[in-house]
């Protein structure tokens, strides 16, 4: 597989690491167990396009928003987690 | 002399050398070949037609085929290190000196004991191992595995290291190609001249693919002639890469190929600095597979008396080789094509005994061609072979009608039709699609960026194959973004097609589908009588197609068998998956240098070759060497060298390299609330000047890492974590900045190889760092309290990092330079320290005074541990939120009956306490159920003088005093421990802070 980062240009497999679902947001500070529970352990793992996040730790070390198909392999886009992951705020 | 006669070498042709004549030797004897040979033809040249015995019963077994789906003729190739099993003759070159053995004989190849396999051929059926060995079941270890491995399995392996070496390597192009036949060379040339960045792999050693064997004419020109033009205009071309000996074996993801390039497989022995292969990575926009097609058997009883071959590998040995596998050749088809080898045959000035043809009619042109040489045309199919060890004799034909006929010969011919190589088009999951129309399975599709053309796409045709390759070509290159002009096209006339399918005769004798793992007809039939109809059971159940050559002879004339009996239609019955590699690679190519020492990359400590000069014993610790201790002349064991080390720290003054910790500078405005935010206690609130122990959780509120933090400016922390960790933390911590915290202002930069860092302990450690250290550099307990952390200067000017911390218990520092004045450093420690009797200590004396002081460490930081467990749950901070803050609330997470940390010594002084000896309370028998813990980390302690440890125990912290039992099943150990306080030494702390 390969994965066209968006600082360094299309590169292999190996220089990345897999996290995972790139969907879930952490909750802000005040919005309890069950919402960090949901947050921590709930994580889709679908047969098709997901969102994930890939660790350019082989290069720039950018956290990625990868989309991929997960029964092809094919990454129809890339682009950086900036703030992915962030508090919903007011959630 | 005998050897060397080569009585079955044709006079004329071939695409030899016979000015270069090369001696081999097969099971010993002494036989000559020329150069260009395989060692399949050069046997083949020697008359030579036994070369093996089968898998399972031990039959006699000749040669197949020509290439590498060659089932029958494995050997055994070199000798000593290098001998490789199960190499196919077919596709080993000949050189001068090879050595070969046959294989799965015993023993001779002419005597074969195991033969008598064929009498008892009854039991040895599909699922015979299933069926027979089931029980009892420690029959398995003892008696059945050890006789089914002597009985069975393929040609021995070495037995010892490879010698050679494997490379591996990666390559970029616009359109790399599969083979070059026809189809692989037109594709080549439309590519090239579009100015296309081409790769161009054949797996054999000479470019051409089946003109090599079957010839023809190309733009007016014999095909011979076409290929040297062809050869030369590609070779002409900058961007063009010819690939020979290179065979396309997989295809990955993102347009990513794996190739295998025999380097100097043909060699005896690699030239000096050379390897023996080479595995390639290949990434290309496109891919054109032009890997040609499989000329398919006909499944008949005694289909594997040697002398029986494939019609076209026949024509290979005779037009490329100029080797004659028979004199009188008999031919079995049912398929215009396979009559070429009887034209071959003729035009070689041999003989051709007669042709069975399945199919109804046979074109005026063939009948002529018969009645011209005056050999008989026999419509029907070969029911039986009369022959054995040394060859055909005598071919039985069943006629169509009923009627029998006898011919006889000293070879068959057999041509079933083609199978498309759909290998490489199917390998992401694709399933080939049936064609009626030539009664073959063709690519459906294929994975994105590749196209097959050709007859490997089921277009048989020369004509049909330039011009697909051709077309290929030049979409491929104008898909890559090359549009340079193509020229014309090659051309060539299209052969006449006519094939009547025909997979298996039934008759009586055993008709083998899979010849490498004797599987006959019979039982595929007998898998479907016991339910196993679909297509993966059939292949697992007998095994059919399992071999090292994947079946590629068998597998759609077993599936075609199993449509017969079930009643089914062929693509109704279907494919079984298709996987890469195509041909069997070796482990060592895909390995390459990353073996012995080179297995992973090694780290070495900044002063690691100062230590070596001292004798230190080096101890794995992930990717590090460290030194362990330093042992000294007359010491009997490391245990005396330890607390040596040990008791001269606590005493004076020692050092350690511990440049092995991960190191991060954090820089920003914001350094100190992201910190906050990662560490379960505050470092917002710490003075610049200090450091503070700092420890980080998972989301999930389970410990993660723990370190020493300092804030050198206000703006410019440097935060240290374990070995093991540096890295993931440095992700963890880019994960929680990038996408977690992005408003945060702050930056990460690991300096983990940028700073070379020692601990320097003891009482006497403020004494030799003023021979360091510039003078004007306060020491003192005042000017440089516990837990300072500041830039220093050097005496010489050098600038150091200074941290006023203690893993040891002692008074001690922690220094750092760059990393290039690591070893000068421990150099310098070392003469300035002798009026100190300064000690070097190792990572197991820095182990011994980390337990002696209750730190914990990897043990104990186990993945199941939290803050509490570690006695360190008031260090997490209510006033903030933080990474595992909610979670490390849980209820089992705060339960009060959760294993802790606790110290645990033996109650006999003079015994030895193990790590894993699990806690199981006074009076009870040991069992799961009063499992309260298990001992963690242990040492000898010089202080105590007595064995102590770290360990995991319920409730531990409430039960100190209490006298429990450390059980020991795996070491056969049962004693009496005290629970105890986990800090052993000096615990109010005195000695670090003095
Ligand atoms: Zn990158």
């Amino acid at each position: 597989m390969r994965i066209i980062c968006p600082y360094c240009g299309e590169r292999e497999l190996g220089e990345f690491t897999y996290l995972g679902d790139a969907k879930p947001q952490r909750p802000a500070a005040d919005a309890g167990e069950d919402a960090v529970y949901d947050y921590v352990y709930l994580r889709d793992n679908i047969a098709g396009v997901m969102s994930e996040h890939w660790y350019h730790g082989g290069g720039c070390r950018a956290w990625l928003k990868v989309t991929r198909n997960t029964l092809t392999h094919e990454i129809s886009a890339v682009e950086p987690a900036a703030g992915v992951g962030a508090a919903k705020v007011g959630a | 002399m005998v050897a060397g006669a080569q009585t079955h070498r044709l006079a004329n042709g071939g695409v030899i050398d016979r000015s270069t004549s090369l001696s081999f030797r097969f099971d010993g004897k002494t036989l000559l070949g020329f150069q260009g040979d395989t060692l399949a033809s050069a046997l083949v040249a020697n008359g030579v037609k036994l070369v093996g015995r089968s898998f399972k019963y031990h039959r006699p077994r000749g040669i197949l085929t020509a290439g590498s789906e060659e089932p029958n003729a494995l050997v055994e190739l070199r000798t000593g290190a290098r001998r490789e099993a199960n190499t196919k003759a077919t596709t080993a070159e000949l050189y001068e000196g090879l050595e070969a053995a046959s294989q799965n004989r015993w023993p001779s190849l002419n005597f074969d004991v195991m033969s008598v396999n064929q009498l008892f051929a009854p039991i040895f059926v599909a699922g015979f191992y299933y069926k027979t060995f089931m029980w009892p079941a420690k029959f398995w270890e003892t008696i059945y595995e050890p006789a089914i491995r002597r009985a069975a399995g393929l040609g021995r392996a070495a037995g010892v290291s490879d010698p050679d070496h494997y490379d591996k390597a990666w390559a970029h192009c616009d359109v790399v190609i599969a083979g070059s036949g026809p189809t692989g060379l037109a594709a080549a040339l439309a590519a090239g001249r579009s100015g296309a960045r081409v790769i161009l792999c054949e797996e054999d050693f000479v470019l051409g693919g089946r003109l090599l064997a079957d010839g023809g004419t190309i733009d007016g020109l014999p095909a011979a002639e076409w290929v040297a033009r062809t050869v030369a205009e590609l070779e002409a071309m900058p961007d063009v890469r010819i690939m020979t000996r290179t065979t396309l074996f997989g295809v990955y993801d993102g347009g990513t190929y794996g190739a295998i390039e025999r380097v100097n497989d043909h060699l005896p022995v690699p030239p000096e600095h050379q390897v023996r292969q080479r595995l390639w990575r290949i990434v290309a926009k496109r891919c054109v597979v032009a890997a040609g097609s499989i000329e398919r058997p006909i499944v008949f009883a005694g289909n594997d008396t040697p002398g029986v071959m494939m019609a076209s590998a026949m024509r290979s040995y005779i037009n490329r080789y100029a080797a004659a596998p028979a004199r009188r050749i008999a031919l079995f088809t049912n398929n215009e094509d396979g009559w070429r080898t009887a034209e071959t045959a003729i035009a070689a000035g041999l003989q051709v005994a007669a042709v069975i043809d399945a199919r109804p009619d046979v074109s005026p042109a063939h009948r002529s061609l018969a009645s011209k040489a005056g050999f008989p045309v026999l419509h029907g199919s070969v029911s039986g072979v009369d022959g054995g060890k040394n060859g055909v004799r005598k071919i039985s034909v069943a006629l169509t009608g009923g009627a029998r006929a006898e011919a006889e010969a000293d070879g068959l011919a057999v041509s079933g039709g083609w199978n498309p190589a759909v290998g490489l088009t199917s390998y992401h999951r694709g399933r080939p699609k049936w064609r009626d129309d030539i009664a073959a399975f063709v690519p459906d599709g294929a994975p994105p960026g590749m196209i097959a053309a050709g007859a490997a796409n089921g277009a048989f045709g020369l004509g049909a194959c330039l011009r697909e390759g051709f077309e290929a070509g030049a979409v491929a290159a104008r898909d890559a973004g090359r549009s340079g002009n193509i020229g014309s096209m090659p051309v060539a006339d299209d052969e006449a097609f006519s094939l009547t399918p025909l997979w298996h005769v039934a008759g009586k004798g055993k008709a083998f589908v899979d010849q490498q793992h004797d599987v006959t007809a019979s039982d595929v039939e007998l898998a479907q009588r016991e339910g196993f109809e679909s297509v993966e059971h059939l292949k697992r159940y007998t095994t059919l197609g399992m071999a090292t050559d994947q079946g590629k002879t068998s597998n759609v004339a077993g599936l075609a068998i199993m449509a017969a009996v079930t009643g089914k239609s062929i693509p109704e019955t279907g494919t079984t998956i298709y996987r890469p590699p195509y041909v069997p690679v070796a482990i060592g190519a895909f390995a390459g240098h990353h073996r012995d020492e080179n297995f992973h990359a090694t780290r070495l400590t900044p002063s690691h070759q100062w230590a070596a000069e001292q004798g230190a014993v080096f101890v794995d610790t992930g990717l590090w060497k460290r030194a362990q201790w330093y042992p000294r002349a007359g010491e009997k064991d490391w245990l005396e060298s330890v607390t040596r080390e040990v008791k001269a720290v606590r005493s004076g003054v020692g050092f350690c390299d511990v440049s092995t910790l991960g190191k991060i500078d954090v820089h920003g405005p914001d350094a100190g609330a992201f910190l906050d935010r990662v560490y379960i206690n505050a470092f917002s609130s710490l003075a610049v000047g200090k450091a503070r122990y700092g420890l980080m959780l998972r989301e999930d509120g389970i410990v993660y890492d723990d370190g020493t933090t300092s804030r050198l400016a206000e703006d410019h922390y440097f935060l240290t974590t374990t070995t093991a960790k540096a890295g993931l933390v440095m992700q963890h911590l880019e994960f929680c900045r990038q996408v977690l915290f992005p408003e945060l202002d702050v930056q990460l930069t690991s300096v983990s190889d940028q700073w070379a860092q020692f601990s320097i302990a003891g009482p006497k450690t403020r004494d030799l760092l003023k021979e360091i250290v510039d003078p004007a550099e306060d020491l003192s307990n005042e000017g440089f309290p516990f837990m300072g952390a500041r830039e220093v200067k050097l005496r010489g000017g050098l600038k150091a990092r200074l941290f006023r911390i203690s893993f040891s218990g002692e008074m001690a520092f922690e220094i750092s330079v760059p990393a290039r004045y690591g070893e000068a450093m421990a150099r310098n420690l070392m003469i300035a320290g002798k009026p100190f009797g300064v000690t070097p200590y190792g990572t197991e004396a820095l182990g011994v005074m980390r337990i002696e002081k209750g730190h914990v460490a990897g043990p104990e930081l186990n993945g199941t541990t939290t803050a509490g467990d570690l006695g360190l749950g008031k260090m997490m901070s209510t006033k903030k939120d933080f990474i595992g803050r909610v979670m490390a609330g849980r209820e089992a997470l705060v339960a009060p009956d959760r294993q802790v940390v606790v110290g645990i010594k033996p109650t006999d002084k003079a015994r030895r306490l193990r790590s894993g000896a699990h806690i199981i309370p006074k009076g009870e028998t040991p069992g799961p159920g009063n499992d309260q813990g298990y001992v963690t980390s242990v040492c000898f302690s010089p202080v105590l003088d007595q064995w102590i440890g770290l360990g995991l125990v319920e409730r531990g912290r409430e039960r100190i005093g209490e006298i429990v039992r450390a059980h020991d099943p795996l070491r056969g150990e049962d004693y009496d421990v005290e629970l105890c306080n986990s800090v052993f030494y000096d615990p109010d702390g005195g000695r670090q802070r003095g």
